[in-house]
């Protein structure tokens, strides 16, 4: 994972650990292993949910110099993303975004973006091109 | 519609025209050369820039299009010939699927 350290790192938050599977298996597939990748999702029990914790320990195995876009799906995976993205030491904070783009789309777009070797601002405003304006 | 230093054409034979995968594979490849590239399913546009995967995606591309690329820069000639490369392996899938299993 360290060789390709230089790239944005692309972080799936779902409420269904499968979505959150799938959807990375789609990132890598179509995309490739040129970007760090992690997901999280679902609460300990085979629930659907998602924990403030397990999403940081996905910014962590993701983390790369060039930062990580987060991408989620619906409610509490937003706002439990933005809760990690405050509990990290300031320098890590302004370089995580939650991007506003659907989760599955987002982050294949998002992550072909970063396999680029695009910025931060670019690879979330190539997730956010998605979405109707 | 001036200033573009190579232009060329191949026709889209993938079985599904340019659908998710194949948008990736020519976004990535056009994103590893300098020059300004961009694409079009006819000779009078609409031009898009093809190292956006938003806009290539969205061009939904079908099958037996004739792909049109130009491109503007010291790469450009070599930009153009990598994607039309691409475009006749068919995206270099048969082999992606091989070493998928």
């Amino acid at each position: 994972m360290t060789k390709i350290n230089g790239n944005v790192g692309i972080v799936i938050v779902s409420h269904s650990i499968d979505v959150a599977r799938g959807t990375a298996d789609m990132v890598r597939q179509m995309v490739g292993d040129g970007v760090p990748l992690a997901y999280c999702g679902g609460n300990p029990d085979g629930g659907l949910g998602t924990n403030v914790q397990a999403i940081m320990t996905a910014i962590d195995q993701a983390w790369s110099d060039s930062g990580v876009a987060i991408l989620v799906d619906l409610g509490g995976a937003e706002t439990n993303s933005e809760m990690a993205v405050e509990l990290q030491p300031p320098e890590r904070r302004r370089r995580i975004v939650v991007c506003n783009a659907p989760i599955v789309e987002g982050a294949v777009m998002a992550a072909t973006e970063a396999s680029g070797g695009a910025p931060l601002e670019d690879v979330k405003r190539t997730a956010e091109e998605l979405s109707p304006v | 519609m001036n200033n573009f230093d190579a232009f060329g054409a191949v026709l889209l034979t993938h079985s599904v025209g340019l659908h998710a995968r194949p948008s990736v594979r020519l976004t990535q490849l056009a994103k590893t050369f300098g020059a300004r590239v961009e694409m079009s399913p006819g000779p009078e546009g609409p031009w898009i820039d093809a190292k956006s995967i938003v806009k290539v995606m969205g061009a939904k591309v079908r099958q037996g299009s004739r792909l049109h690329f130009r491109a503007a820069g010291v790469d450009a000639k070599n930009a153009v010939a990598a994607l039309i490369g691409l475009v006749e392996r068919d995206f270099d899938e048969a082999q992606a699927d091989a070493a998928n299993g």
